[in-house]
């Protein structure tokens, strides 16, 4: 699949929602960890050689189950191939959670069902939709329970 | 750099809402040939597909941090997307008709994933006035959304913490709750991503982390920054709609 390289390079040169030396591993059978430099931008994970600039991979995170699995260690998997999984073994069982935490929320599907839950809270509270100020009432994407045209 | 191409063409493919989708011209990098594709937006994702039954994009655009514009070109509805970089490559697309044009450029526009987070935030925090104005025993959430501003600081806030998570996390990571979606009172639906039977309760969901550190970056820490963005995008927008204008008036000079 082709994809614009380039600007998801810039991308993971961004400021990062979290960044941190963890030990990973790829979904492969005998799938060794090494020491990465995992960091999260947006929807993406990218993971880095510790030592170079340009990340040796990216995970766009959207439909993943991030799963702690033991006590720092903890999984990223994707719903079409459950058993394939990405592991992170942390240093510490807290910095597992936050990773855990701040994964299972970093994709933009994520984001869309907290602002469908949100508008809606809104619009039961006031009769008013919170969106229409912004003339973006109508915005496909926000609307709850649209399928594809 | 290896992307989880897979994942990528489920993403693309399952059942999830598109954002918007059609067939678009799009021009080829090195001739100027353009070529018809189907077109799937997905968040700030645009996949396209040689054809729309295909089973696989032939391709993906990332747009996290592009911009949107028109674009001089002997095809009629053409818009462009750019991005910032010295090398950047500069997508050239066409519509098939004014409104599919007016349409995918709205949408391209506000694809970003910082457009969503800021939009959310705007809402959380709205929602949070409201409900500290509830606790306050102020009562009356009456009025329209633009008077949502805090209260004088004289009074006494008791800050009623938005609700903490749900008991249950959802399993998969914002799949499938289009069917199934956090505090509307709906039956749970199986869906095509694998289900989701977990959420029974309405408790808003938590913000997804800040960015730390972000240069030329929309704060969001207050409608006022919110409230510009939108102005700066219908100033976009009237520009865009203003240059096709002209176009339509005849070549320039």
């Amino acid at each position: 699949m082709r994809f614009n390289e380039r600007e998801l390079l810039s991308l993971a040169r961004q400021p990062a929602e979290k960044a941190a030396e963890i030990r990973m591993s790829l979904p492969r059978k005998g799938g060794v960890l090494k020491k990465r430099l995992v960091k999260l931008v947006v929807n993406f994970l990218f993971y880095f050689r510790t030592d170079e600039a340009e990340p040796i991979g990216a995970l766009l995170l959207e439909h993943c189950r991030v799963t702690k699995e033991e006590e720092n260690v903890f999984s990223i998997s994707f719903i079409e191939e459950p058993e394939r999984k990405y592991c992170f073994e942390c240093a510490s069982e807290e910095q597992c959670h936050e990773w855990v935490e701040a994964l299972k929320r970093a994709s933009y599907e994520f984001l869309r069902r907290s602002l469908i839950f949100y508008r809606n809270e809104i619009q039961k509270m006031t009769g008013k939709d919170p969106l229409e100020q912004y003339g973006i009432s109508e915005e496909a994407r926000f609307q709850l329970g649209t399928s594809s045209s | 750099m290896k992307l989880n191409e897979r994942s990528l063409a489920f993403y693309a493919t399952c059942d999830s809402p598109a954002d918007n989708s059609g067939f678009l011209y799009k021009r080829g990098e090195r001739h100027t040939a353009y070529h018809r594709r189907w077109f799937v937006l997905k968040g700030n994702m645009l996949f396209y597909f040689e054809e729309r039954e295909s089973r696989e994009p032939v391709g993906v655009i990332v747009l996290e941090g592009c911009n949107v514009e028109l674009c001089d070109s002997a095809e009629d509805f053409a818009f462009a997307i750019r991005f910032g970089g010295t090398k950047s490559r500069t997508y050239v697309l066409a519509a098939e008709s004014q409104a599919a044009m007016e349409s995918w450029v709205k949408s391209l526009s506000r694809a970003s994933f910082d457009y969503m987070r800021l939009v959310v935030r705007e809402l959380e925090k709205q929602l949070e006035e409201m409900r500290w104005g509830l606790a306050r025993g102020c009562g009356g959430s009456r009025g329209s959304p633009s008077s949502w501003k805090p209260k004088p600081s004289g009074l006494e806030r008791s800050p009623e913490p938005l609700p903490a998570l749900p008991a249950v996390l959802p399993k998969e990571n914002g799949c499938a709750v289009w069917n199934n979606v956090l505090g509307v009172e709906q039956p749970p639906h199986p869906s095509g991503c694998g289900g989701h039977g977990d959420e029974g309760n309405p408790r808003p969901p938590p913000l997804p982390p800040r960015r730390r550190g972000s240069s030329g970056e929309a704060a969001a820490q207050s409608p006022s920054t919110f409230c510009r963005l939108h102005e700066r995008y219908s100033r976009d927008m009237a520009r865009l709609r203003q240059d096709w204008l002209q176009k339509q008036r005849g070549p320039r000079p």
